[in-house]
């Protein structure tokens, strides 16, 4: 207990200048992840199932390949600005926090980024 | 923080059930959150008898009807019993109500009345809403000027004027921040739908100098966009305000400044 007062504790640290960024950011990828999402799902559609030498044929071609790699950033992009927000929701304590917020940081863009190398991989090897 | 559960000394006990009036009226149950902070014990939820014959017709009536007939020692905030000053906000049937323009009739079965939810308890129905306060007091929620002060007045056009409607009804009630999760988990640092809403009231007042200093003083992961567009602040409003609306405007003059 101390002897802060509301208004102090309301005041806190001041503005932290941010948020704007996210918030919009978070908008302009789930409206782009509208047609990529469409343009994106239905050849992987068709490939599954079809084997290895399928995906290759299918991600060899440009236009899937382009496709693949927009919808997969926007889709990660979306997904760590997603769980950013759940986690500064939900998980309470500093240190639990920052450590989710780190690991969501890394797990976003190492799975994006494996995800677009994989279809550059099969793009220039064909 | 987040809290799924009641901490042991919050859980809530069944109560003292109160006699029974022997007016001859009929009778309506009503069963009322009790917590005295002197006697160390648990919450509690006490059962009374209301005679309707010989009571008003809203939840007001009937709480004044309990204490003046039944228990004095129920408190709870009341002054204008018109819907105006804001005092008497609890949550009546699940719903954050001001109990003077809220109707008995408006709840089916037993009538369940609570605090508002989530926050300190001073005793019985009466929160503590010094937090609450303090955020509508950090909105600065006043006219700033630095051009100097006119002679007369400072001028407004009725079409200027008319966009002040919806906002200055406002009677710092509490209903819509009580009512709102994000508000419950980060009460600390977001200002929730009251405090926002005021502050959007000065963003577009036009007679007002201040707005670029106002949206850098909003513009903050946790001041501003805690808000998730949940709605439960609309829908509460005992004056039929939209502050998630409010807050949806002051995040769009956000994005314009940069966009």
């Amino acid at each position: 207990m101390g002897f802060k007062t509301d208004y102090a504790r309301v005041h806190g640290h001041g503005a932290a200048g941010e948020g704007s960024h996210h918030w919009w950011s978070q908008r302009v990828t789930s409206v782009a992840l509208i047609p990529l999402t469409l343009l994106f799902i239905f050849p992987f559609g068709r490939a599954l199932g079809g084997g290895h030498e399928v995906f290759v044929a299918t991600y060899s071609n440009l236009w899937h390949a382009l496709v693949a790699v927009l919808f997969m950033i926007a889709a990660f992009a979306h997904l760590q600005q997603g769980l950013q927000t759940v986690i500064e929701d939900y998980v309470p304590g500093k240190a639990t926090r920052t450590a989710a917020l780190l690991a969501n940081t890394l797990f976003c863009w190492a799975f994006g980024v494996a995800g677009v190398l994989s279809v550059a991989a099969v793009l220039f090897r064909a | 923080m987040v809290q799924f559960s009641l901490p042991k000394n919050s859980q809530m006990r069944t109560g003292k059930t109160w006699p029974k009036p022997e007016t001859g009226g009929t009778l309506r149950k009503f069963q009322i959150y009790r917590w005295n902070p002197d006697d160390g014990k648990n919450p509690q939820v006490d059962t009374y008898f209301v005679d309707l014959d010989d009571c008003g017709p809203m939840v007001l009536d009937a709480l004044i009807y309990i204490k003046t007939k039944i228990d004095p020692t129920l408190t709870f905030r009341r002054s204008c019993r018109e819907g105006i000053c804001g005092s008497c906000a609890m949550n009546i049937g699940g719903q954050n109500r001001l109990a003077c323009i809220f109707g008995m009739d408006e709840v089916s079965g037993d009538v369940k009345i609570y605090p508002l939810p989530h926050m300190p308890v001073i005793k019985d129905l009466v929160p503590d809403l010094s937090h609450f306060y303090a955020q509508h007091a950090s909105v600065k929620p006043w006219l700033e000027t630095t051009t100097n002060t006119p002679a007369k007045e400072w001028k407004q056009s009725i079409e200027d004027r008319e966009k002040l409607d919806g906002l200055y009804e406002c009677v710092m009630c509490a209903c819509c921040s009580t009512s709102c999760p994000s508000y419950w988990w980060n009460g600390d640092r977001y200002l929730g739908p009251a405090a926002l809403l005021h502050a959007y009231r000065w963003l577009i007042d036009s007679r007002d100098e201040a707005t670029g200093e106002r949206l850098d003083d909003l513009h903050d992961p946790f001041k501003l966009y805690r808000c998730h567009t949940i709605m439960n602040c609309a829908q509460t409003c005992p004056k039929g305000l939209n502050p998630a609306k409010a807050i949806a405007e002051i995040k769009k003059m956000m994005v314009e400044r940069v966009i």
